[in-house]
């Protein structure tokens, strides 16, 4: 037995299964991700003057992911409206560009987080607190390497540069260290809530890609078969990508600029 | 409802009509696109302005991600031109949310605040 409105829209609500089902779907999403914002609010507004980092991360590089965001967009909805135009190569081009867009957004994402991985706070026995990137081909058994700076305040820490890299090679012998911790999840709340954000909307972005992949290339075959179904695919894959790119929109500046 | 999501107007099967909508579309999905890479070149332009105050830079930023969020959701999603089912699903969801946001600003009026290091 064919399951109605599968691809026909039923004709009451004017939709089709797989349309309402996004739509419902996208409505827990909103309420998954409105909940982390609730707790980002929390903690931000919560945490103790000075306490609260700015500009650790680099701007240049999430300006550019939104961007890749932004375009992927747009080749979403421009191969939609090319399928329904009838022009599956036409189609197949701006959904090309789509995946590349995701990839580009995963490779500087990562980047990022390399970056973070790599970066050290480390506490001195003299009462000076290092910080920068580590150098491992220049760290050896008894002296570790930074790219950074020495503070003497910790809520010197917080205000981070708009300009990234470039600082002077910090040298620290091994046997001055107190302690040592990375900028990863664990080292405060805002790289705990700058994970969990950006680390949920990566899986989206990843998800949203492999699927818009299967669609794009494995199942294409079903334009043959069935163009509407087909479209209607694209379009409810497009619905999930905007979502994700929706999102973006609003993690960029809260993360990275305020 | 636009054209473009007419049931009539099957995929593979465009007629003259729906081949014109969808260039108006199309012309509308690259507008929107421009909008939405200038704005964010104003949010960062605007992020970098000392307005004496932050509560205005948040404000600020906040209203220039909503008016994108606006654009994504209005055209590329088409919910300036949905079915009425659609919006009976995300009037809930919006209920629910605007719910979660009072109750966080709530807690932070009325609760017992936690300082986190």
């Amino acid at each position: 037995m064919e399951i109605p409105y599968a691809v026909k829209p039923r004709p009451d609500t004017g939709l089709y299964n797989a349309k309402l089902g996004i739509w419902l779907f996208l409505a827990s999403e909103v309420m998954l991700f409105g909940a982390l914002f609730s707790s980002y609010i929390l903690l931000r507004v919560n945490a103790e003057e000075g306490t609260w980092p700015h500009h650790w991360l680099n701007i240049w590089l999430g300006m550019t992911n939104t961007f890749v965001l932004i375009i992927s967009s747009v080749t979403v909805v421009l191969g939609w409206a090319s399928l329904k135009m009838g022009q599956f190569k036409r189609y197949k081009f701006f959904q090309g560009i789509t995946i590349l867009c995701a990839l580009v957004f995963l490779g500087i994402k990562s980047v990022e987080y390399r970056d973070k991985f790599m970066h050290y706070e480390v506490h001195l026995k003299d009462g000076r607190i290092a910080d920068g990137h580590l150098q491992p081909a220049e760290t050896t058994d008894k002296m570790l390497v930074l790219e950074g700076r020495f503070v003497t305040n910790h809520a010197e820490l917080m205000e981070g540069s708009l300009h990234h890299g470039g600082e002077p090679k910090i040298e620290i012998p091994k046997d001055e260290i107190i302690s040592m911790e990375n900028y990863g999840p664990w080292h405060n709340t805002y790289t705990a809530i700058y994970f969990t954000l950006t680390g949920l909307h990566a899986l989206h972005v990843i998800g949203g890609a492999i699927v818009i992949f299967a669609i794009w290339g494995p199942l294409a075959k079903v334009w043959e078969q069935d163009p509407e179904r087909y479209t209607n695919r694209v379009e409810v894959s497009g619905l999930f990508w905007h979502f994700v790119d929706l999102v973006w929109i609003f993690l960029f500046p809260v993360l990275y600029l305020l | 409802m636009s054209d473009m999501h007419s049931p009539s107007v099957a995929a593979g099967a465009a007629d003259e009509h729906s081949i014109e909508a969808a260039r108006k579309h199309i012309r509308t999905y690259l507008i929107v696109g421009v909008a939405l890479l200038c704005g964010t070149l104003l949010t960062v332009w605007a992020s970098l302005i000392d307005f004496g105050s932050r509560e205005i830079n948040i404000a600020l930023a906040l209203f220039i991600a909503s008016t994108k969020g606006f654009l994504v959701a209005g055209f590329f999603m088409h919910l300036i031109s949905e079915r009425k089912m659609i919006y009976a699903v995300l009037s809930f969801t919006t209920f629910f949310f605007v719910a979660l946001m009072y109750l966080t600003l709530f807690s932070m009026a009325h609760g017992n605040i936690v300082h986190i290091r």
